[in-house]
């Protein structure tokens, strides 16, 4: 949001006060789980918005990193013979990188596509995964693997948990905050507004476009390996989610596309209320039906997400209505010559 | 004067249909060039290929003497040309300001590229310079979207100025756009001239083309027809039939 | 292996090929017609496996003769899908966010059938899906014959449609160019939403020939679309003749390779084909790369 550096600056602090304190005022083991499976979310949802809201480029398939981050933290937990506790969040960067190293390839050949062909080729290589994590010898296949269990007490087991992944999210929203205000991220958007054009004006988008998609997977992957040691196992199925895919790109809308804040606050909210919901009434599919239709909700009555459209509404309050709206150009003959 | 792009016998098929087949054209350094013909007669495709945007079935396209046939449009950008398309693009969504500032890349490392803020004071106060140029510094903060048809080319245009090019292509700058801003535009690319900028200029305005430009490349179903002073070309008869043969095919 | 294992691999890779042709051609001509990803075809195919279901088990009505029901309902039901929501997207992004639009009425109608009818495995039932018959050296039921029988028979009416009505000129003008077929006058509008229609309807008929050739549940959509997906992308997106061939092609290496090789690795190979093929031709088998500007 547009507000004046000192407001802004008091309003980051405020939250990560309220980062800070929140699971010491809701203690309890229900809401502290909560917290931390919303917290995996919102650095999830971050970081695809980092490439996928800057770059116009939906891709489907950040299940990929977050499978590849939760089996490369357990693998190397339980043949590193790490000891359950504190050292094994030693891995978490390990997982980021590995799932950085993976995005490299799989990023190169989807960023081959146009924007159509790359959202499927993105939903194809998270089959791919699902399939090789279901078959291949070391994963265990369709009975997943056990990372070591920390014999922590059940307060401060979810508690470590939390601090750790608000860590990484700290981390998370600082580099999408740098990419947001560099050059680089600038090229981003640019390539999102009209890519042909961006390489008219000497963008070198391959290499931006991969360097964005490999630096988004990072703290996926991180979260992936958070997720698989908070749990204490891990699935294929749960690991390479179709759903993960789709819940994070809808967060990360509903919030803004595309905007620093906008992903946080989906994430926020969807996946509280999600767990919430799971809490409440078993797992039950119903919130299928509300996260649905929420967002078409949203698309409906806020179409660029509920962050753009409230800085649409305060702006338009401040000032008055511009003079003249836009000239359509006469796009009738030249449209078709174009074509031809 | 020296030539400084030039496309010699270049040649382009999309599939079965030959674009361009035998088109060869010389801008020479310092001079505004005009590229001229009925539509589909090739003057886009002949863009395209210079700029990196389609590969030349055959035929080789120069900048300076060096061949840039196969260069992407990163490279031609970064080699000194810059170009505006026939329907404007603009990054729609970005402040006019942040348009301008999409070009100012240099070959700097990926790592500065992340790190530092986009745009240093001195580049956005020779952005916001280039922005008074064309008139539009009022207007730094708004979304390109808002500019209005003719703000918009004369931005693009401005877009281009950022990265300091030797030659501007520009494709039908005047098309849509009211007198009044015609005449603004025609006063920035002879001052632009003067200061050592060469162009090359697509349009159908013959007013405009005959007006600015030293030397008019008539270009006729995918072949170039002649090259002359604006005089010459004006009083050339194969022009005058290209033209009336062309309004027929126009108009279906 | 034996020959007749692989006999039966081919001959039951192109029937269901056949069946796959028809849903994805619906996929390609949705996508051709409004730039739009239907990401909720698998969702659609498998509501129609359980429409088939409750009217065969509820109403005693025949899997064949229900899709008289069905596949009108579909028509209208697509038709207000994209009255609600495709309509409604701006043209700048549209298509970025009709993947997410259609993801989200995909899950809602997974959401549906899950609390409607929980989340174990169904299959329709019949006399010719429990029936088989002997071919080359193997059985097969006689529901795969009279689907893929079904399926070409649709695809011949979408033929007919597409090149013998004057909505199919309309539908073929705006496939190729939008802007053109405005301009001489097809209603565009209209166009797409019967577009649409016609690209639901036939996943009533898909979805109860998957429904009784394989088992599902509420979340079987997300095979189907990311199957269906890789057709129409391999054949290039827009080509109705091309999703055919592809998935002929990509259905039966499937089987076959699950025969020859192992049936755990067909998948990965069916997945792995679209990548290699996209890598070499980024526009797909039939596509026109350079046709359409992004």
């Amino acid at each position: 949001m547009r507000l004046r550096p000192p407001a802004r600056a008091l309003l980051v602090a405020t939250a990560v006060a309220i980062l800070g304190v929140f699971p010491l005022i809701f203690s309890s083991p229900t809401s502290t789980s909560i917290a931390v499976f919303t917290l995996i979310f919102m650095v999830a949802a971050c970081a695809w918005n980092m490439f996928a809201g800057s770059s116009g480029y939906i891709a489907l398939g950040h299940a990929v990193y977050f499978g590849c981050g939760a089996y490369t933290l357990t693998l190397l937990a339980n043949h590193l013979g790490f000891a359950a506790g504190w050292g094994v969040f030693a891995l978490v960067p390990v997982a980021g990188i590995v799932a950085g190293l993976i995005a490299v390839p799989t990023g190169l050949i989807a960023l081959r596509a146009r924007r159509h062909t790359f959202v499927v080729i993105t939903i194809a290589f998270m089959f791919i995964f699902q399939l090789a994590a279901f078959n291949l010898g070391f994963t265990g296949g369709s009975s997943g693997l056990q990372p070591p269990t920390p014999l922590w007490s059940v307060d401060t087991y979810n508690l470590n948990f939390y601090y750790v992944t608000a860590v990484v999210l700290l981390a998370t929203f600082v580099l999408t905050w740098l990419v947001r205000r560099s050059r680089f991220g600038l090229q981003l958007l640019s390539i999102r507004d009209d890519e042909e054009r961006a390489r008219g004006l000497g963008v070198r988008v391959a290499r931006v476009k991969l360097s964005a998609f490999v630096l988004s997977a990072i703290p996926v992957g991180m979260v992936g390996g958070i997720y698989a040691y908070f749990l204490g196992q891990i699935f294929p199925q749960f690991a390479f989610d179709p759903l993960f895919d789709l819940s994070i790109a809808l967060m990360a809308f509903i919030g803004g596309l595309g905007t620093l804040v906008g992903p946080l606050l989906g994430a926020l909210v969807l996946e509280s209320l999600q767990q919430y919901f799971t809490v409440q009434y078993g797992s039950s599919q119903a919130y299928l039906i509300i996260y649905g239709a929420l967002f078409l909700v949203v698309v409906l009555l806020l179409p660029r997400g509920v962050i753009p459209s409230l800085e649409e509404l305060i702006s338009r309050a401040r000032a008055e209505p511009p003079e003249q709206g836009p000239e359509e150009p006469g796009r009738t003959a030249d449209t078709i010559e174009a074509v031809r | 004067m020296s030539a400084l792009i030039e496309a010699e016998g270049v040649g382009k098929a999309f599939g079965g249909l030959q674009a361009l087949t035998d088109c060869s054209l010389s801008v020479a350094e310092g001079s505004v060039s005009g590229l001229i013909g009925p539509n589909g007669s090739g003057k886009t495709t002949l863009f395209n290929l210079m700029t990196g945007y389609e590969r030349a079935s055959r035929g080789e396209i120069r900048l300076g003497g060096e061949s840039i046939t196969r260069a992407t449009p990163e490279r031609v950008f970064a080699l000194g040309v810059g170009r505006t398309f026939q329907i404007t693009r603009l990054f729609f969504r970005l402040t006019v300001l942040e348009n301008m500032l999409v070009a100012t890349q240099r070959h700097e490392g990926w790592l500065r590229s992340v790190l530092r803020v986009a745009g240093s004071a001195a580049e956005r106060v020779r952005a916001l310079e280039l922005l008074e140029f064309v008139g539009l510094s009022g207007l730094a903060a708004r979304p390109a979207g808002e500019l209005s048809y003719g703000q918009r080319k004369l931005l693009e245009l401005a877009t281009l100025l950022v990265a300091d090019p030797a030659v501007l292509l520009l494709d039908e700058p005047t098309a849509g756009v009211n007198p009044t801003l015609i005449n603004q535009l025609t006063e920035r690319i002879r001052e632009l001239n003067r200061a050592g900028k060469t162009f090359l200029v697509v349009e159908h305005n013959m007013e405009f083309v005959m007006g600015l430009c030293h030397q008019v490349t008539v270009l006729h179903q995918g072949r170039t027809l002649l090259t002359g002073t604006p005089e010459q070309v004006r009083a050339d008869p194969a022009v005058l039939d290209a033209y009336l043969g062309g309004a027929d095919d126009d108009d279906l | 292996m034996s020959a007749s294992s692989l006999a039966k691999a081919v001959v039951d890779g192109i029937l269901t090929g056949g069946v796959y042709a028809l849903m994805a051609a619906g996929l390609t001509l949705i996508f051709g017609v409004m730039d739009i990803i239907n990401i909720a075809q698998g969702a659609l195919i498998v509501l129609g496996a359980y429409m088939s279901y409750v009217l065969s088990v509820h109403l005693g009505i025949d899997l064949f003769v229900g899709l008289i029901i069905t596949i009108p309902a579909f028509f209208v039901l697509g038709v207000a899908i994209e009255w609600a929501f495709m309509r409604r997207l701006r043209e700048q992004d549209r298509t970025a966010m009709s993947i997410l639009v259609t993801y989200a009425v995909a899950i809602i109608i997974e959401g549906l059938l899950s609390v409607i009818f929980g989340v174990d495995y169904l299959q329709l039932r019949a006399s010719y899906v429990d029936s088989t018959f002997h071919i080359l050296g193997f059985y097969l039921p006689y529901i795969y014959v009279f689907g893929f029988l079904l399926a070409i028979g649709l695809l011949g009416v979408l033929y007919w449609i597409l090149y013998r009505t004057h909505f199919g000129r309309g539908v073929r003008g705006s496939l190729q160019n939008r802007t053109a077929a405005e301009l001489i006058g097809v209603n565009v509008n209209r166009v797409r939403a019967v577009s649409v229609g016609i690209g639901v309807a036939v996943t009533a008929a898909g979805g109860m020939v998957f429904g009784a050739t394989n088992a599902f549940n509420p979340s079987s959509g997300y095979d189907l679309i990311s199957r269906l997906l890789s057709i129409v992308i391999l054949a290039g997106l827009g080509s109705i003749a091309g999703a055919l061939v592809a998935a002929l092609f990509m259905v039966t290496l499937e089987d076959v390779v699950a025969v020859v090789w192992s049936p755990v690795w067909a998948t990965l190979v069916y997945y792995a084909s679209l990548i290699v093929v996209l890598s070499f031709r980024p526009g797909g088998l039939f596509g026109s790369a350079a046709v359409r500007a992004q």
